[in-house]
């Protein structure tokens, strides 16, 4: 799979996404605690734009009356209807088999940039510029 | 073992007998009590909705049936009803004195299983519970849960609150532990409009507003997670008008995926809990008179949701023709056999 340079990390804190378009296709890049998911950013249900969604974590019961929750911000709620989406696979909650976003690869890795032209006998240090994101598709 | 204990038994699984007057009662009550019956004038209790003992509601033809005689001839032969499971609405369930709902309800119950059960062996009864007291009302079904003929706890539609809300989780802990189905009958108080948005005017409004009851007390027992709590406890929604349920639920499962972080402890859809926990009686049965239109109706409700009713001796019945499908005998094996029987636990134990 080609790689597709969408972003230094530094663009996309914890808990924002940034959207970009790839060979005709709207994706969003989610950070996750540091951690980066690319989804098609559309809802399988009606097809709202998930980065418009809101992060939240996901509510969980053993039973009647008793709440806990889980994975912060880990869960996206679709902003038209509210279904929860995980942010880790793109897979909705309430129908994880059948109902899910497209999830692409992504990868983060330190891009060394030259600080000069190649062909100049004299050499320079080279400079790490930034880690950069990457999205394979 | 279930195949053997169904046999060919047809089971009728909504009979309604009729309380004449609290007079009928004052035998099965205790010596304070049957004072206050009878110094206070508490003659008739009849609910509002109840609509048993008023002509418009009654068939012409048929009368009321508040002695075992009528309900052979009327309800049992006609239709050669194997067991009859017998519900009986009061206005023990509307006063706001709980111990006096508390003694009335005993009584009925008493009164049920003498003048009913004890003439006829094909019959089986659902315990009136004075639901005003939730602790009392679990306390009934415990003094009765030895009586092998009751089978249901009854309840009515639209009281004073959500049936889900968890004051009243001592009647479903009961039931369950006990074997009861839980039956909500279409039925009011009248403390309420049965409607949010006031009262109606006409009887054809009042009648439509039971399905709209029923509907709100089925998704109070989802959402309060009553079928969480209590996994073995099954709902019965009787006189409910039946077909509204596809909708109800298509729309009830979008919601679900939206809102659920509300009620976590839902962690499957509404239909596949109320394919589970919930049946409806037949009767009345609200559809087109197309076969083919009934036929994909059945299909989307669950042939396995229906309990077949004759609604005895309400005018909303169809008469003998009391099944909307004809010519589908494994359907009417489901309905008449197989399906209360996995509904009524205690109909397997007698």
């Amino acid at each position: 799979m080609p790689k597709h340079r969408i972003a230094f990390v530094k663009e996309i804190p914890p808990g924002s996404n940034k959207v970009v378009n790839i060979r005709g296709r709207e994706i969003c890049v989610f950070n996750v605690g540091g951690d980066f998911f690319a989804l098609l950013n559309r809802c399988p249900h009606e097809g709202a734009k998930l980065s418009r969604g809101v992060v939240v974590g996901l509510p969980e019961s053993e039973t009647p009356g008793c709440y806990k929750l889980s994975r912060p911000g880990e869960i996206l709620r679709c902003p038209w209807h509210g279904w929860e989406f995980d942010l880790k696979t793109g897979k909705s909650h309430c129908d994880p088999e059948r109902l899910f976003t497209k999830q692409y690869k992504t990868c983060v890795e330190n891009e060394t940039v030259v600080g000069g032209r190649e062909l100049q006998a004299e050499t320079f240090p080279v400079v790490v510029e930034d880690a950069t994101v990457f999205v394979e598709m | 073992m279930l195949q053997s204990l169904v046999s060919e038994k047809k089971i009728d699984c909504d009979v309604h007998v009729t309380l004449p007057t609290t007079a009928k009662l004052v035998p099965y009550l205790d010596d304070y009590w049957r004072e206050q019956v009878t110094t206070r004038g508490i003659d008739r209790l009849e609910l509002t909705s109840d609509i048993s003992n008023i002509s418009p509601a009654l068939r012409p033809d048929w009368k009321a049936s508040s002695d075992v005689e009528t309900v052979r001839t009327l309800a049992l032969e006609p239709f050669g009803t194997d067991i009859a499971i017998c519900n009986c609405l009061y206005g023990a369930q509307a006063v706001y004195n709980a111990d006096l709902a508390v003694a009335l309800c005993r009584a009925m119950n008493d009164w049920l299983a003498e003048e009913f059960l004890s003439k006829d062996e094909r019959l089986r009864g659902s315990i009136v519970l004075p639901w005003q007291h939730p602790e009392k009302a679990a306390l009934e079904i415990e003094r009765l849960a030895s009586d092998r003929r009751f089978v249901q706890v009854s309840m009515i539609a639209m009281g004073d609150m959500p049936l889900g809300r968890r004051a009243l989780w001592p009647i479903y802990a009961a039931a369950e532990a006990h074997g009861f189905a839980v039956g909500i009958h279409a039925g009011t108080t009248y403390r309420f409009a049965p409607w949010t948005n006031g009262w109606p005017s006409y009887h054809i409004e009042d009648q439509a507003a039971q399905s709209v009851g029923v509907q709100t007390q089925l998704l109070s027992l989802i959402t309060e997670g009553v079928f969480e709590e209590y996994p073995k406890l099954k709902v019965v929604l009787i006189d409910s008008g039946v077909t509204w349920l596809p909708p109800f639920l298509w729309r009830i499962d979008k919601l679900w995926r939206g809102l659920r972080m509300e009620v976590p402890w839902l962690k499957r859809s509404p239909t596949e809990i109320v394919s589970e926990h919930v049946r409806l009686t037949l009767q009345p049965f609200d559809g087109p008179k197309d076969a083919q239109v009934i036929q994909e109706l059945v299909a989307q409700i669950g042939e396995h949701m229906l309990l077949f009713s004759t609604d005895y001796p309400r005018w909303n019945f169809d008469g003998t023709d009391a099944v909307p499908l004809r010519g589908q005998p494994d359907l009417m094996r489901k309905l008449r056999t197989e399906n209360p029987f996995e509904t009524y636990a205690r109909l397997r134990e007698v």
